[in-house]
């Protein structure tokens, strides 16, 4: 089972990780899996587990286009991120790193801290409460990327990027 | 009929071109980048990336990637002096020419100021405002660590691209009103997310000058979007080598426009903690602030510095009131120190700051303490932006920094300069 994480409205990247606490600012950049939302919301990172789902309002991510930002939540091993708009430089961040990021308005339907089951691959949510949830389907290039490991693997795989046709 | 073009935008326009096809909102396509920038926060994982995760040597084209020290410049601590020598070292392995170190600036500003940046080129940077390169017309876009070692490796990267947004501006601004203003008013009406995934073209302000262009064009992520273009037209354009199939064509498809009267326009606040939450000035009541910042790659350059020394000239700074002026360049510090804004800043009691993104983004000179109120010409007032999470910062223009400095609150222009 994973835990539901609820969030707001336009979290930012500054939230997320403060530009403070950067791998650049740290003696030991393992460290950054001790920040992600180290003040904004400081009891995550210590109960934070694999597997578990972030669930938040429209425009997350938005801000600054500092990757230690989904990678912090890859380091405490995020199973995915669910919100009705993504910032665009953090959805692309975190695609390349391969975090699955769904596209859906769930604050309305899930509460924080509530147990689900997540299946990325077939895209559906079922809680305890005896919930199924179907989340909309991602473009096929992404799911290229997601199943590849991350946009490195993708690109060291096939040479191209998503749809690039080459001579 | 045959050979009838379609009516592109001009982020159609760029990455068709750079694409070597047509495209057109909504398409994803592979473009070629003319100019990759990494600055010093990011450049570590960067290379880190480039050479243990790609297997990549070399960069793809030594001469198109511009390496900028600049947001923690002079370095803060031995980690981060350790990170920027290690830096130096691979630019030079690397034969990269375009280095600008501790000094120099804002990467944003040194690249527009290098000539590097020119209309029609596709540049993405290591940072979020690379939407300033829309200030000369150029396609700029902000990517992440992964992103930019992929571009700088292979010199191409791939886009979903993006519709357009239409900021109109009608008329001329009034006294003490300025870019700024026109900026944050268009992110109250657009939202923090009113252009996400899409790029926004400014038209109308063909009189401003190429920094005023980019107070805009780095604002225009703030409303989210990918790209943010100023038409390469007016006077200030005229330095600019503009290739001959760029321009603002009718017809073109808008997903949105929005109309702004500049004459109508009064100064405009944002207050914490999100870009989006913009007032009048006049609809503010009585803030009082600890610190005046001017700086960073919205608005703190020559101009701005400029605009700033029109007001607090034969002025002192109010007493209590920390005023810290880092300029966007040294460009720009020469300039105010050859023709006295540096001397009339000075007089009034402000601080110089090494030209770079100094407190921007909290890690150094100029960090704020909890309960501090901070009046900021930047681009970003999130909660722990500037240092402590309990600090307060509102964003202005340089004009209503230089009057608040004067009076300890936040101040209209105009208030100080009819006493
Ligand atoms: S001045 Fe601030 S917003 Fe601009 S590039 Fe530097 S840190 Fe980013």
């Amino acid at each position: 089972m994973a835990r539901v994480w609820m969030f707001g409205n336009d979290v930012n990247t500054d939230q997320i990780i403060p530009g403070r606490y950067a791998p650049y600012m740290l003696k030991n950049e393992h460290d950054l899996r001790k920040y992600p939302f180290v003040e904004a919301r400081p009891d995550f990172a210590p109960n934070v587990e694999p597997g578990d789902l972030i669930v938040a309002g429209p425009n997350f991510g938005c801000g600054s286009s500092r990757e230690y930002a989904p990678l912090a939540l890859k380091m405490v091993g995020i199973g995915a991120i669910v919100a009705p708009l993504f910032a665009r430089i953090f959805f692309r961040n975190a695609l390349n790193l391969g975090i699955p990021c769904f596209t859906a308005d769930l604050t309305q339907t899930l509460r924080d801290g509530e147990q689900v089951a997540l299946n990325v691959e077939q895209g559906v949510i079922l809680t305890e409460r005896g919930m199924r949830i179907e989340l909309p389907a991602p473009p096929s290039f992404m799911r290229e990327i997601w199943s590849a490991g991350g946009i490195v693997p993708y690109y060291r795989a096939y040479g191209r990027f998503p749809g690039e046709q080459r001579a | 009929m045959v050979g009838i073009m379609i009516a592109q935008t001009l982020s159609e326009q760029i990455l068709s071109h750079a694409a070597g096809h047509p495209v057109r909102a909504g398409d994803v396509a592979t473009v070629s980048v003319d100019l990759v920038m990494m600055h010093d926060s990011l450049s570590p994982s960067i290379i880190k990336v480039l050479h243990e995760e790609l297997g990549a040597e070399r960069v793809w084209d030594a001469q198109r990637v511009a390496v900028v020290i600049d947001h923690v410049a002079p370095a803060s601590n031995i980690q981060t002096a350790e990170k920027q020598a290690g830096l130096r070292q691979w630019v030079r392995d690397q034969g990269i020419t375009h280095l600008f170190d501790v000094g120099r600036g804002i990467s944003h500003q040194v690249l527009v100021e290098e000539g590097l940046a020119q209309p029609g080129l596709v540049i993405v940077g290591s940072d979020s405002h690379s939407t300033a390169y829309g200030c000369v017309g150029a396609f700029g876009t902000g990517m992440g660590t992964t992103d930019i070692a992929l571009a700088a490796a292979t010199g191409r990267t791939w886009m979903r691209v993006p519709e357009t947004v239409l900021v109109r501006a009608i008329g001329r601004f009034r006294p003490g009103v300025s870019a700024k203003d026109l900026g944050l008013r268009a992110a109250r009406i657009l939202r923090a997310d009113g252009a996400t995934y899409a790029s926004v073209e400014w038209h109308g302000i063909d009189f401003l000058s190429i920094g005023d262009r980019m107070t805009l064009a780095t604002l225009s992520i703030e409303i989210g979007a990918k790209a943010g273009l100023i038409p390469p037209i007016g006077p200030a354009a005229s330095g600019l080598r503009i290739p001959d199939w760029l321009a603002v064509q009718a017809g073109a498809d808008y997903v949105r426009t929005v109309d702004i009267d500049l004459s109508h326009l009064e100064p405009q606040v944002s207050a914490p903690h999100y870009v989006d939450n913009v007032v009048d000035l006049t609809e503010l009541g009585r803030v009082a602030v600890d610190v005046v910042y001017l700086g960073t790659c919205t608005n703190g350059r020559y101009e701005d510095m400029a605009a700033a020394a029109r007001i607090l000239k034969g002025r002192k700074i109010a007493s209590g009131v920390r005023m810290l002026v880092v300029p966007a360049s040294s460009e720009g510090l020469r300039q105010a120190a050859e023709d006295g804004t540096l001397r009339t800043l000075l007089a009034a009691g402000a601080t110089i700051g090494t030209p770079g993104c100094g407190a921007c983004i909290g890690r150094h000179m100029g960090v704020l303490a909890p309960d501090e109120v901070c009046l900021f010409t930047g681009n970003r007032n999130f909660r722990g932006r500037m240092g402590s999470p309990q600090a307060n910062i509102y964003l202005a223009s340089p004009e209503v920094a230089a009057a608040t400095a004067l009076t300890g609150y936040i101040t209209h222009p105009q208030d100080v300069l009819e006493r």
